[in-house]
Formats: structure tokens, C-alpha cells, sequence
């Protein structure tokens, strides 16, 4: 074990960096929040709740919710294509499986924004899926794919999928085998085994790759910005906007604080359902 | 069996834009509808774009600088933590960069830097980066140090070696697989990030990162010559994330 200087000394940097530029950036968007805007765009010093009851009005409330829609149903989406794809690569010969890993996750390194761009060359009027399907003659002119809600959760799906086959991927390794032959050796059919044997024991891994998706979707800028084409606001075009046309910080600090508040409330309640999974395993594992 | 076929179709959803886009940076015509035959023409038109190569250089710079600050500070808070009880809220503080909505943390940088009245440019850049690049630098040590043997670092102190000498010659040898990919993997992430550069940034020529740089040119329609920086650019990444992962098999896969 380390002294409690030397470890001190090991912290410290990083705690002041991240404490300066991290934790007090925060904090100053919370105080901010309580503001209110001043006449030319700066900060007028006076204490009000206004820019929270603004935020609950219906005008800015339906964004909220549109935003947790389309997270959502990237969540969703996510999920069904990931589960498959980490279950195949669960199946392939261990000593392939790592590349595969590796061929999943090497675009979640990548540069998100030329990710995005590529669906925009792709969903345009001009782009290859509409001359593809217009080529086999499925439609008569071009579909608008770009600048819809449909352009965003395709774009969210894209980007976050290979964390999602990550996370589930881990979780099916981490099953025991036996548990499925047993479940066989008894007579259950395939998808009876996976209902009741291998989904609940795969959920916790379903669970942490889904709320990620959520939690990094909801609060989104880039992909709704280049793939809405500023149409379709979401709360991270609308905090945007407070900051760079509206110049309403107050607002937007307003905004970001509700939007963080949810997300915390989620990861909380990831946290609290995993631990709760673990006890009750504890629990009856312990049993005589 | 139906499982392979999803599985190949998923890495075909994965790679197909990128490789349409990769295939049309060679596109003569220079639109994304008809291929009308092979150029190089958009990579040379490359080198006549100052503002690109501009934006290109000081990426570079903003990588080059906040990698080496976040890899020593990263590193440290990595050793640091893993060699004390369990504590949820420094997990929290470590955890908060890589799950924090890009677009707040960056309002948030750019509040704080207004209320400090400091001038933007690419040192402030630099100053946001890091914040996210320690957490990744951290996350990748961590994994490496906990497979450490504690008692190898004893018998270095019990030996009388001084807390730097053990770090030195003892921690850093060990650590050194996981640092190089932390490193490696926090220069691709500068090199990639846009929107807390945007809101650090005046906004001048001289403190555009290339992210900023191409945000604003497709913001206005497709151009070929996006299509070949674009390309360069994820080879770039590509190769950076690979040689990361030989050097440590945990770090990009967790």
C-alpha cells in the first residue's frame, strides 16, 4: 500500500484538473441556471426559477420528450441488432472471437462526425439508397430519407451499435454453458432455454449497453444537427441554440441541468437494479 | 447459421458508408450518384486547401498536447486510484467525462472560461481535451494496473527503494503497454472531437481544428474533396486504434 502522501501526490493533478474543468464548469452551469439573461446577451445577476419554468412549457417539454422518443427507440433498435451479433460472435471459435470484437468496436473509435457525414451522402435525394431502389424499379422517385426523424435514429443506432455488442457480448461470455445444457438435457426447446436461462442471466450486460445508448442519444448534438438537418431540435440543438444564436446562457445552463438530472436519474437506477440482481444471486447462493 | 449471416450483415451496416465514402474520394466526377472513373485529382486538390491543411496542423498540435498532459496526469490518477479502497465517488469523477452529453461539458468550459475572462484559442482547446483524455488514459491504466501483483511493489519499497525509483523502474515497465495504448487512444479522440473544441475556440483561422473545419463545410452539401480528408482521416484513426490494441489487448475492447 501507498503512503497517504504519495497517494495524495498521484491524485492530485488529475483531481485539481478535472475538479477545475470539470466540476466547476458544472457547478457554474447550475448557479447560471438561476439567472436570468441579461439585455445584450450577457448575464443579469438575480435570482429567479424562471428559466425552469420556462423549460416546462409544452414548446420546449415536447422536445424533451421527442428526444427521449428517438433515444429510445435507438435503444431499441441497438439492441435488436446487437443481441444476434454478440451472440454469433459468442458462438465463433475462441480464438477468433477477439478480432471480431475488434472489427466491431473499431469505428466506435473513429471520427464520429465523418460517421455522420457518411449517412448524409447516403440518405440524400441523390444519394445510393434512393438510386438503388429506384434502379430495381421499387420506387418511382426519390424518398426524402434526410431530414427526418427516421435519418437521426438510424445515425444514433449506427454509432453506438458496437458498444451495445461490447456490453452484451460480455455478458454471454461471462454465462456458464452448463446452465444451457442442463436446460436442454431437461427437454427445453431452443428459445425456451434463451427465454428463461440465457436472456435473464444476459440482462444486467442488455441493461448497462441500453441506458448507455439512451443516456449518449438523448443529449445528442451532431447527428440530429447533420442528419435532421435542422428541422428535427433536440435538446442538444436546442441548448446549442440558447449559447450560440438565441444568447440566453441562463436558458441553456437551465436546460443542460434538466438534461443531466435525467440522466443521472437513469444511471442511478441502472445502478441500484444491478446491485439489487447481485444481492438476490448473493442471497441465493448463500442458501443451504 | 442465421446468427452468421446477422453477424455479417452487422459488419456490412458497420464498414458499407464507410467504404461508399472511401470509394467516392476516388470518384472522377466528384458526385456521389455516378462513378465515372478513378481519380487521385481530390487528394491533390487537398494540398491547395489552405484552409483544411491549416485546420489539419493545428489539430495535430491540440492531439500532440493535451495526449502528453492527460497520459502523465491519467496515468497518475490511474496508479492513485487503484492503490486505495474503493471509493464510488471517485469512480463517479472518472467515469462523468465519458457519459457527460459533449455539448454541456462544452457550454460548461466556455461559461467558466468567460467568467475567468480568458482568451480562447488552441491552448484553451487543449485545456478542454484533456479533461476527457484523462478519463480514457485513466480507464485503460487502471484495467492494466489491477493485473499488477501488489507484492512486486512491496518488495520494491521493503528493499528501500524511494516511491519514485518504485514507480520508475518497478510500476511504469509494467504499466508501459497500457500507457502507449491510453496514449494512443486519447490522440485519436482529440484528432476526432468537435463540439468542445467549437465552444473553446474563438473561432479564428488560427484556433480551427479540423472537426470544426469539416462541420462547417458539410453543414453546406457533399464536396469530394471532404470525401478524400475524410478518408485520410479514418485510415488515420483506424491505424491508431489498431496499433492501441497490440499493445494492450484490454484497452479498446474493456
Amino acid at each position: 500500500m501507498l503512503t497517504r502522501g504519495a497517494r495524495l501526490a498521484y491524485l492530485a493533478p488529475g483531481l485539481l484538473w478535472l475538479g477545475a474543468l470539470l466540476v466547476v464548469p458544472c457547478a457554474i452551469l447550475l448557479v447560471n441556471s438561476f439567472f436570468l439573461r441579461g439585455v445584450y446577451g450577457g448575464i443579469d445577476y438575480i435570482w429567479t426559477v424562471e428559466n425552469y419554468t420556462r423549460a416546462a412549457d409544452w414548446l420546449y417539454l415536447s422536445i424533451f420528450l421527442k428526444s427521449a422518443k428517438i433515444a429510445g427507440l435507438a435503444t431499441l433498435f441497438a439492441i435488436l441488432i446487437a443481441y444476434p451479433a454478440a451472440w454469433a460472435i459468442a458462438q465463433a471459435p475462441r480464438r477468433r472471437q477477439a478480432a471480431l470484437l475488434v472489427l466491431v468496436i473499431l469505428p466506435f473509435w473513429s471520427n464520429y462526425l465523418i460517421r455522420t457525414y457518411a449517412w448524409m451522402v447516403l440518405l440524400n435525394r441523390e444519394g445510393l439508397i434512393n438510386e438503388g431502389l429506384e434502379a430495381v424499379g421499387l420506387i418511382g422517385e426519390p424518398l426524402t430519407l434526410l431530414n427526418t426523424e427516421f435519418a437521426i435514429v438510424l445515425g444514433l443506432v449506427y454509432n453506438y451499435l458496437p458498444f451495445v455488442i461490447l456490453t452484451i457480448y460480455a455478458a454471454l461470455a461471462r454465462l456458464d454453458r452448463s446452465l444451457i445444457e442442463a436446460s436442454q438435457d431437461l427437454g427445453a426447446p431452443g428459445w425456451r432455454t434463451f427465454l428463461r436461462v440465457v436472456l435473464p442471466l444476459t440482462l444486467p450486460g442488455v441493461a448497462a449497453g441500453g441506458v448507455f445508448v439512451f443516456v449518449l442519444s438523448i443529449g445528442n448534438f451532431i447527428t440530429p444537427d447533420l442528419l435532421g438537418g435542422q428541422k428535427i431540435q433536440m435538446v442538444g440543438n436546442l441548448i446549442y441554440d440558447q449559447f450560440l444564436s438565441a444568447r440566453d446562457w441562463p436558458f441553456g445552463a437551465a436546460l443542460a441541468t434538466v438534461l443531466i438530472m435525467v440522466m443521472m436519474m437513469l444511471l442511478f437506477a441502472q445502478a441500484i437494479a444491478v446491485n439489487r440482481g447481485a444481492g438476490r444471486r448473493e442471497a441465493r447462493e448463500a442458501r443451504p | 447459421m442465421i446468427f452468421r449471416w446477422h453477424l455479417r450483415l452487422t459488419y456490412l451496416f458497420l464498414y458499407g458508408p464507410i467504404a461508399v465514402l472511401m470509394v467516392l474520394s476516388f470518384n472522377r466526377s466528384g458526385l456521389p450518384t455516378a462513378w465515372t472513373g478513378f481519380t487521385f485529382d481530390w487528394y491533390a486538390k487537398l494540398t491547395e486547401a489552405d484552409a483544411l491543411l491549416n485546420a489539419a496542423w493545428n489539430t495535430l498540435i491540440v492531439a500532440a498536447a493535451s495526449t502528453l498532459l492527460a497520459t502523465i496526469i491519467g496515468t497518475m490518477l490511474a496508479v492513485g486510484a487503484e492503490s486505495r479502497r474503493k471509493s464510488s465517488a471517485l469512480d463517479a469523477l472518472l467515469f462523468a467525462p465519458m457519459i457527460i452529453p459533449d455539448i454541456v461539458l462544452a457550454i460548461g468550459l466556455l461559461s467558466f472560461y468567460t467568467l475567468v475572462q480568458m482568451t480562447l484559442g488552441l491552448h484553451s482547446i487543449v485545456l478542454s481535451h484533456v479533461v476527457f483524455n484523462i478519463a480514457f488514459v485513466c480507464a485503460v491504466v487502471r484495467t492494466r494496473m489491477r493485473q499488477i501483483d501488489p507484492a512486486m511493489l512491496e518488495a520494491s519499497r521493503d528493499l528501500g527503494a524511494s516511491e519514485f525509483t518504485t514507480f520508475r523502474r518497478v510500476l511504469l515497465p509494467n504499466l508501459a503497454p497500457g500507457v502507449i495504448a491510453g496514449a494512443l487512444l486519447s490522440f485519436t479522440l482529440s484528432v476526432d472531437e468537435f463540439i468542445i473544441a467549437y465552444f473553446s475556440s474563438d473561432n479564428t483561422p488560427a484556433a480551427t481544428t479540423l472537426p470544426m473545419q469539416i462541420f462547417s463545410m458539410i453543414r453546406f452539401g457533399v464536396t469530394p474533396e471532404i470525401n478524400a480528408m475524410a478518408t485520410i482521416v479514418m485510415l488515420f484513426s483506424f491505424t491508431l486504434v489498431l496499433i492501441a490494441q497490440r499493445a494492450d489487448r484490454k484497452a479498446i475492447t474493456g
